[in-house]
């Protein structure tokens, strides 16, 4: 206890004394700034190389299913909301030019800029997250959330007020076709559904990680300190939230493109 | 070849990679109205290839950095073709298949 008080009060003095663990944003490891960057920048690639094996075995997962239950999986990626999907991926996009674009103004020394850029990605992170739930809710209230009351025909048997006549006599249809070439249609429905929400989930949980890093960024930027010297966290939480935006760009298609052609 | 990290990307080139990857999000959404038979998955993944492509040349500056980078996304593909060819190739051989077990519980359930 004691020694870690004693430790402490030595930490912080060197630190502001800028003497022996730090020299002003090059720590004491380091010989070069150059040097410290290369080492974060390939610290995160590393870390990125295992974020594509996790992410790899749900893409294996989704792919060894969707194989053995093609006609279910069909079914359950046609009732997605292509819309929102589509919406949600440029949003995604626009995120990360964003965030490129805080790490340009970080490196050109455009020290206003940091902080606009960083909170437009702050924000745009915001209203995917927001569709998302928005397409959770939807999911929710048609039966379609994996248990006991799942059921792949509550949405064209039980039709909403504002739902489109012919949009449900389309999807009942589909469903009818379904269960007469898979009669255990709705049990192979579900595991499409825990599948996407598992890989939507995880990529959000992703997404709300890398918005508690841009918070972390935002406030630092804002006291200016990054410099065309020091831009090693920008860059870094940027190759994050590019990373999650590819896993985006492939469970797109995957998930709500795959039988649309009907 | 000089190990320097600091390449700065110019706004036009994230501008036009950015232009480049609304192009692809309207084009894999086109194409999945039509029907293209076995093609419709290939051209899926080709075009979610190409965009991922792009994002991690110029956001990503793998285009610009060191050849240590590139070695690791190489390694991290590697490993990611490893992990997705052998389970598949076992999945594709291996009896009895998964859907003749699930049918006979259908048969139970019957």
């Amino acid at each position: 206890m004691r020694r870690g008080v004693l430790f402490n009060a030595t930490f912080s003095e060197a630190k502001q004394e800028q003497g022996v663990h730090r020299t002003g944003e090059l720590y004491g490891q380091f010989q070069t700034l150059d040097q410290q960057k290369e080492s974060a920048t390939f610290g995160m690639w590393i870390f990125l190389v295992t974020e594509v094996l996790f992410f790899g075995g749900m893409f294996l997962t989704y792919t060894i299913n969707r194989h053995e239950y093609f006609t279910a999986f069909g079914i359950g990626s046609n009732t997605l909301d292509i819309t929102l999907g589509t919406v949600n991926t440029i949003v995604l996009i626009m995120s990360s030019f964003t965030m490129a674009m805080a790490v340009w103004s970080a490196e050109t020394g455009k020290k206003k800029l940091v902080p606009l850029f960083l909170i437009l990605t702050l924000g745009l992170g915001c209203v995917f997250l927001g569709i998302k739930f928005v397409e959770y809710k939807q999911k929710f209230e048609h039966h379609l959330i994996p248990g006991r009351n799942f059921a792949i025909t509550y949405r064209s048997s039980h039709p909403a007020p504002g739902d489109d006549p012919k949009e449900i006599a389309l999807e009942k249809e589909e469903v009818e076709k379904a269960f007469a070439s898979d009669p255990d249609a709705n049990s192979h429905a579900q595991l499409y559904f825990s599948l996407y929400f598992a890989m939507t989930g995880l990529h959000a949980l992703h997404m709300i990680v890398g918005a508690g890093l841009i918070v972390w960024l935002i406030k630092a930027s804002l006291r200016g300190r990054f410099t065309p010297q020091y831009n090693t966290p920008v860059e870094i939480v940027g190759l994050y939230w590019h990373f999650v935006d590819i896993v985006w760009i492939y469970l797109f298609p995957l998930l709500y493109l795959i039988d649309r052609h009907r | 070849m000089p190990e320097h990290s600091e390449h700065v990307v110019s706004p036009k080139i994230y501008l036009s990679i950015f232009l480049a990857l609304i192009l692809g999000t309207g084009l894999t959404t086109w194409a999945a109205f039509r029907n293209f038979g076995p093609f419709n998955i290939v051209i899926a993944l080709a075009i979610a290839t190409a965009k991922a492509t792009l994002v991690v040349l110029f956001f990503m500056h793998a285009r610009y950095g060191e050849r240590r980078t590139r070695l690791v996304i190489v390694c991290a593909l590697f490993w990611l073709a490893i992990m997705l060819a052998l389970t598949l190739s076992d999945y594709q051989t291996r009896q009895p298949r998964m859907s003749r077990l699930l049918s006979r519980a259908a048969h139970y359930a019957a």
